[in-house]
Parts: structure tokens; C-alpha cells; sequence
């Protein structure tokens, strides 16, 4: 897959970050707007995307890429486990996902116990998967055409 | 409330992501975990089964029930669970020993043990959740895991078969997802419990349930059919439980299509639905013919794990039958006396069918290791070669027709004495002929693999006995072949399979149980 014409390349560039921003915003504003670490997470994959759609892919990076995603994807989905787990030790009653931190007051940033924490690591997991995904697409399509 | 419950899901579901991290920079290390968890899973049911007594529910996020409506996510331990559960962890104990030694042939081992704790994991969750929806969601854990494993050797027939399955699972799932749907719309809550109170309130009529209940029924039958393979909804089974690698196949067989398959359809037709005699009609005569059309079709077959995995059909077809009489009868308003002797029989065949199955295809699974194919023409005479697979096969062959001593033998004829005293004789016939089916076609896989020497280019070569993890748990597993025919003794049966008989039979009692701890 080659890349784009210059025009792509820079437009890219600039809207890129701004999506990758966006989806860490709707992240951490899962508990107070609609959204949350699921869709956060799929916007934060979109920039990984466009960056490839745009600049065509180089397969031994994408290849090292891939093994780093698969990564932060296991230890994202271990954390939120572990996060869960944690109830059992800190809830004082032995409960699985039992929210232990304090709530805090309703509709600030820093409210509503683990529940920020665990989007964030929901979102982290997502963008992993997502971008995953795509990536294995992008490398048996090159692989086969070889 | 029993803190140890959530840990049938923590356990695996964690070591499969600490594996899928840890394998990657230390060699071999995915082997350990997997084998420590599946004995840390193995301790806990054992320790559920024989140290507890009576259900325990266990509320996710610690909520309690606001005005007796359930807010949490709830995990119900009964004996129907813990049987399940056992049977869960045996298996998956015993295959995960045999893989050490069978997985070294593929490149890419560590995936295939956290694929394999996932899978465990799925099928945990199914069993102990209390609620509809998580099933669901477990259900696919269990499932998409089982669509990478049957692919695991990325050969052309695997892929085939792995297509094949993925697309009749995502046709089951969109069922059970729209059932949920329906189920949710008409009684607004997804607890197991809390439906069941709510159906029996609403659609309890003299002449039965309604006919939306009916259509809710009977596509969940389709549904939770087609992961159980029953018929006619079986024919991805013989591809896939053939194409995968042998310890995957014996816990497909063995254990994936009864956690996710059978038990579901028991729990939610006997403790969620109103029992209505028509859809326990369906279901008998569904498992009546699977168990029929399998015996018959795997009859003609000359790949061994594609006749066992045929025979899988038949088998849960006598599971369903067993089970299917006690519900006609409890439906109708007959003996609940026999009616708890014929869910005995079937719950007793379920237990047994995992083992035995589990074993046939651990065998055949040596039997490909040492000679590389599955063709029982091209075999032949490896008794004297391979003298513990050849005599585990005879045991688990031996076991699965019925002959006594062995456990087959017991809950075949349990659920046959339950047909006639439930005046089902034609169904007590089909049973016994079926066991003759049964038996013709596992002589036919003898005589070829094992005993015909006639032609036979094995006997000169020098091929040697399958390594040491694989030979033991071949031989565990005989030695278990034995040793639950131990359940027809009453003290047996009464520890071990008599609370899970009991949640059916008294099927109205779950709701209220579970609602009011």
C-alpha cells in the first residue's frame, strides 16, 4: 500500500492530533458525558488509522508496532482486572468491583471512585485492539499480494 | 455471601493476560501458569462440591437488592454449577497436561494456553452467572476463544472448519442476543431469578404460557442448540472438534458443548421459563434424533476424530433424552420420583460422556502424534506399538457403548429403567438400540486402528509410546472410566449429583431461593 499525495500527508499531520486529543478527552469524561473508554478509544485508533491510510505502511516498523500494541493491550485488559480485583482487598467486605475510592462530588472531573481509572484503562485497550486489528489486516493483505 | 466465587473467572481470566505478557520474555513459563491454575480451579470445585452445602449467590460491586428488585450482577453457585464446574476443571486439568507434551509441534505455544485459560474462563462465567445477559457475554468469551483454537494449526481443512463454525456461532449468538432482547423488553430485568418471578406472575394462565413465551423458546432452543449441537443444528460439529488440536477437541467435546450448550438450555427451561410440556416435547424428540443421526452417521466414518466427534451428537443426544423425560414428566404432572431418576441418568451420562470422550480423543489425538494420520484405513496393528493408547481407547470405548463395569454402562441403563417406568417405551428402545450402534462403530475404530494387523507397515517400524504427560493423563482418565461408575452407589450419588438433580426437580424453588439471600 503506497501513500497519499502531499496535500493528504500535511492535512493529516494537522487533524491527527487533534483527533487523538479528542478521543483522550471523551475518555476521561466518561463518567460525566456520554461516551466513555469504549468509544474514547476507537477515536484514538481512528488517528493510528489515518496515519497509516495516509503515509502507506512500512511493514517492519508496522510489524514491531503490531507486537507493541498486543502488549498495552494484555497489560490494559490485566490492569483492569487488577483494579477490579482490588475491591476484594481494599472494600472491607471481600466484593469484586467494588468501588473503594472516594466519590467524590457529583459531576466534577475527579469524582465517582474508580470509574475514571478504569475507563482510561478500557480506552487504552480499545485503541490497542482496534488498532491491532487493522494493523494484522494491513500486513496480510501486503503479505499475500507479495 | 461466599467471597471464593468470583475466583472461577479472576483466576484464568487473569493468568491468561499475565501469559500473554510473561511468554513472551520467558520460555516455557505459559505451561507452569496454565497447569498451577487449572489445579488451583480443580481444589476450589472440588471444595465447593464437598465442603459446602445449599446455593450461594455472590452480588458484583457488593449492591444489594433495592425494594427486592436485584441491582448487581449476580453469581449463583448451585449444585447444578458446581457439578458443571467440576467436570470444567477436571477436563481442563488433565487436557492442559496432555498439551505439554502434544503442543510442541506448533509455532506458536504460548498463544495456544492463553487461548486456553480464556476458553475456561468463558465457560466459568457461563456456568456461575446469574444473569441472562452475562451468560451472553461469557458465552462469547468461551466461543471466540474456541474459533482461534480450531484454527490453531492454520492448515487449509482447519480454517475451513473454523469458517465454518465462526459463521453457524455468529448465527447462534444473534439468536440467544435477540432472545435476550425480547426477554428484556417483555419483563424488564435481566436476573435470572427476577425473569422467572416475573413470567410466572404475568404468563401463568390454566392452559400454559403464552405464544410469545413459545417463540421466545423456541429461539433459544435454536440458539443454545446450535452450541450444543444438537440436531439439526449439528453440522459444524464434525468439522470442527475433527480440524482442532486434540486436547482442544477433547474439551470441545468433552465439556464446551455442555457448559455452554446443555446447561443453559437446563437452567433457563427449568428455572427461568415456566415448564410447558410442549417445549419439553421439542426438546426430547431433538435429542431423541441427534442421538440417532449421530450413532447412524458416524457409523460410516474412517477419520477417527471426525466418528467421535459424530458420536458426540449421539451422546448428548442420550443426555437430552435423559433429561427430557424428567421435564415431560414434570410438565405433566407425573412421578416426580422417576422424574428425578431420569435427570439423574442424564446428568450421570453428562459427567461420564466428558471423561470418555475427553479420553477417546486424547487417544486419538496420541495416535496422529506417533503416526501422523487420522485415516483408519492407512492404520492398523497399533496395539503392539502403542500399548497404553491402544488399551485407554479400549477402556474409553468399552466405557461410551455401555459395557459393564465401566461408568456407560450405568447411566445408559438409569436412563432406560427411567423411560419404561415413565411408560416411554418406545424411547427406552431407541436408547438401547442406539447403544448397539454404538458399540458396532467403536468395534469397527478398534479392529481398524488398533488390532487388524493384516498389511500393516506400524507393527515393523519402531515407533515408541507417546511421552509421559500425555500417557498419564491418557491413563487418569481410564482410571476415571472406573471409577464414577462409583456414582450409582447411593452415599456417591447423594454428594455428588443429587444437589444438581435437585435445583431441576424443584425447578420452582430457584427464583425465591436466590432472591431472597
Amino acid at each position: 500500500m503506497k501513500g497519499m499525495t502531499l496535500i493528504v500527508k500535511k492535512i493529516t499531520q494537522i487533524i491527527c492530533p487533534i483527533i487523538f486529543v479528542f478521543g483522550i478527552y471523551i475518555i476521561i469524561h466518561g463518567h460525566l458525558t456520554p461516551g466513555g473508554g469504549f468509544a474514547g478509544g476507537v477515536i484514538m485508533a481512528g488517528a493510528f488509522i489515518l496515519q497509516i491510510l495516509a503515509n502507506g505502511n512500512i511493514l517492519p516498523a508496522l510489524r514491531k508496532e503490531e507486537e507493541g500494541l498486543e502488549f498495552l493491550e494484555s497489560s490494559a485488559i490485566l490492569g483492569f482486572l487488577i483494579i477490579a480485583g482490588l475491591g476484594l482487598l481494599f472494600s472491607g467486605s471481600v466484593v469484586f468491583f467494588a468501588n473503594f475510592l472516594n466519590k467524590g462530588q457529583l459531576g466534577k472531573l475527579i469524582s465517582a471512585g474508580f470509574i475514571p481509572i478504569e475507563n482510561i484503562v478500557i480506552g487504552a485497550e480499545v485503541c490497542a485492539a482496534i488498532a491491532a486489528i487493522f494493523i494484522a489486516l494491513v500486513v496480510y493483505k501486503d503479505e499475500e499480494s507479495k | 455471601m461466599n467471597s471464593l466465587i468470583p475466583l472461577f473467572v479472576i483466576l484464568p481470566l487473569g493468568a491468561a493476560f499475565i501469559m500473554a505478557i510473561m511468554g513472551r520474555f520467558i520460555k516455557n513459563i505459559n505451561k507452569y501458569i496454565s497447569s498451577v491454575i487449572m489445579i488451583l480451579l480443580f481444589c476450589l470445585s472440588l471444595h465447593f462440591i464437598f465442603r459446602t452445602e445449599g446455593s450461594f449467590v455472590y452480588k458484583v460491586g457488593g449492591y444489594e437488592a433495592v425494594n427486592g428488585i436485584p441491582i448487581a450482577i449476580y453469581m449463583v453457585l448451585d449444585g447444578l454449577s458446581k457439578l458443571i464446574l467440576l467436570i470444567i476443571s477436571l477436563v481442563g486439568l488433565l487436557a492442559i497436561f496432555y498439551s505439554i507434551s502434544y503442543t510442541k509441534q506448533y509455532t506458536a505455544e504460548r498463544k495456544f494456553y492463553v487461548l486456553f485459560s480464556l476458553m475456561i474462563a468463558g465457560m466459568n462465567g457461563v456456568v456461575i452467572s446469574g444473569d441472562i445477559f452475562n451468560i451472553f457475554v461469557f458465552l462469547e468469551i468461551a466461543a471466540m476463544s474456541s474459533y482461534a483454537l480450531v484454527a490453531f494449526g492454520v492448515e487449509k481443512h482447519q480454517l475451513e472448519a473454523s469458517f465454518k463454525y465462526q459463521v453457524l456461532g455468529g448465527v447462534a449468538s444473534l439468536l440467544i442476543l435477540l432472545t435476550i432482547g425480547l426477554i428484556y423488553w417483555n419483563t424488564g430485568t435481566l436476573n435470572i431469578a427476577d425473569i422467572s418471578r416475573q413470567l410466572t406472575v404475568n404468563c401463568s394462565s390454566p392452559e400454559g404460557i403464552s405464544v410469545f413465551m413459545k417463540f421466545i423458546s423456541i429461539l433459544l432452543i435454536s440458539g443454545f442448540g446450535l452450541k450444543a449441537a444438537i440436531f439439526p443444528f449439528h453440522t459444524w460439529l464434525p468439522d470442527a472438534h475433527s480440524s482442532a488440536p486434540s486436547p482442544i477437541s477433547a474439551m470441545l467435546s468433552g465439556v464446551l458443548i455442555k457448559a455452554i450448550g446443555i446447561y443453559v438450555i437446563l437452567r433457563l427451561f427449568f428455572n427461568m421459563f415456566p415448564l410447558s410440556y410442549e417445549i419439553s416435547l421439542t426438546i426430547t424428540i431433538l435429542g431423541t434424533i441427534s442421538m440417532i443421526i449421530g450413532g447412524l452417521l458416524a457409523l460410516g466414518q474412517w477419520d477417527i476424530k471426525r466418528m467421535l466427534a459424530y458420536s458426540s451428537i449421539s451422546q448428548v443426544g442420550y443426555i437430552v433424552l435423559g433429561v427430557g423425560i424428567g421435564m415431560m414428566l414434570l410438565a405433566s404432572g407425573g412421578s416426580k420420583t422417576i422424574a428425578a431418576l431420569s435427570i439423574t441418568g442424564g446428568l450421570f451420562h453428562l459427567v461420564n460422556h466428558s471423561v470418555f470422550k475427553g479420553l477417546l480423543f486424547l487417544n486419538a489425538g496420541a495416535v496422529e502424534y506417533r503416526t501422523g494420520t487420522r485415516n483408519m484405513k492407512k492404520l492398523g496393528g497399533l496395539s503392539q506399538v502403542l500399548p497404553i493408547t491402544s488399551n485407554t481407547s479400549l477402556i474409553g470405548s468399552l466405557a461410551i457403548s455401555g459395557i459393564p463395569p465401566f461408568n456407560g454402562f450405568f447411566s445408559k441403563l438409569i436412563i432406560i429403567i427411567a423411560a419404561i417406568q415413565a411408560r416411554y417405551y418406545a424411547l427406552a428402545f431407541l436408547a438401547v438400540l442406539v447403544s448397539v450402534i454404538t458399540i458396532a462403530y467403536f468395534m469397527k475404530l478398534q479392529k481398524y486402528t488398533f488390532f487388524n494387523t493384516d498389511g500393516s507397515k506400524w507393527v515393523k517400524k519402531k515407533i515408541s509410546e507417546v511421552p509421559f504427560s500425555m500417557a498419564t493423563s491418557m491413563i487418569i482418565m481410564a482410571m476415571l472410566c472406573f471409577a464414577l461408575s462409583l456414582l450409582i452407589v447411593p452415599d456417591v450419588r447423594a454428594v455428588i449429583l443429587k444437589p444438581a438433580v435437585d435445583v431441576l426437580v424443584n425447578y420452582a424453588d430457584y427464583s425465591t431461593k436466590i432472591l431472597g439471600m
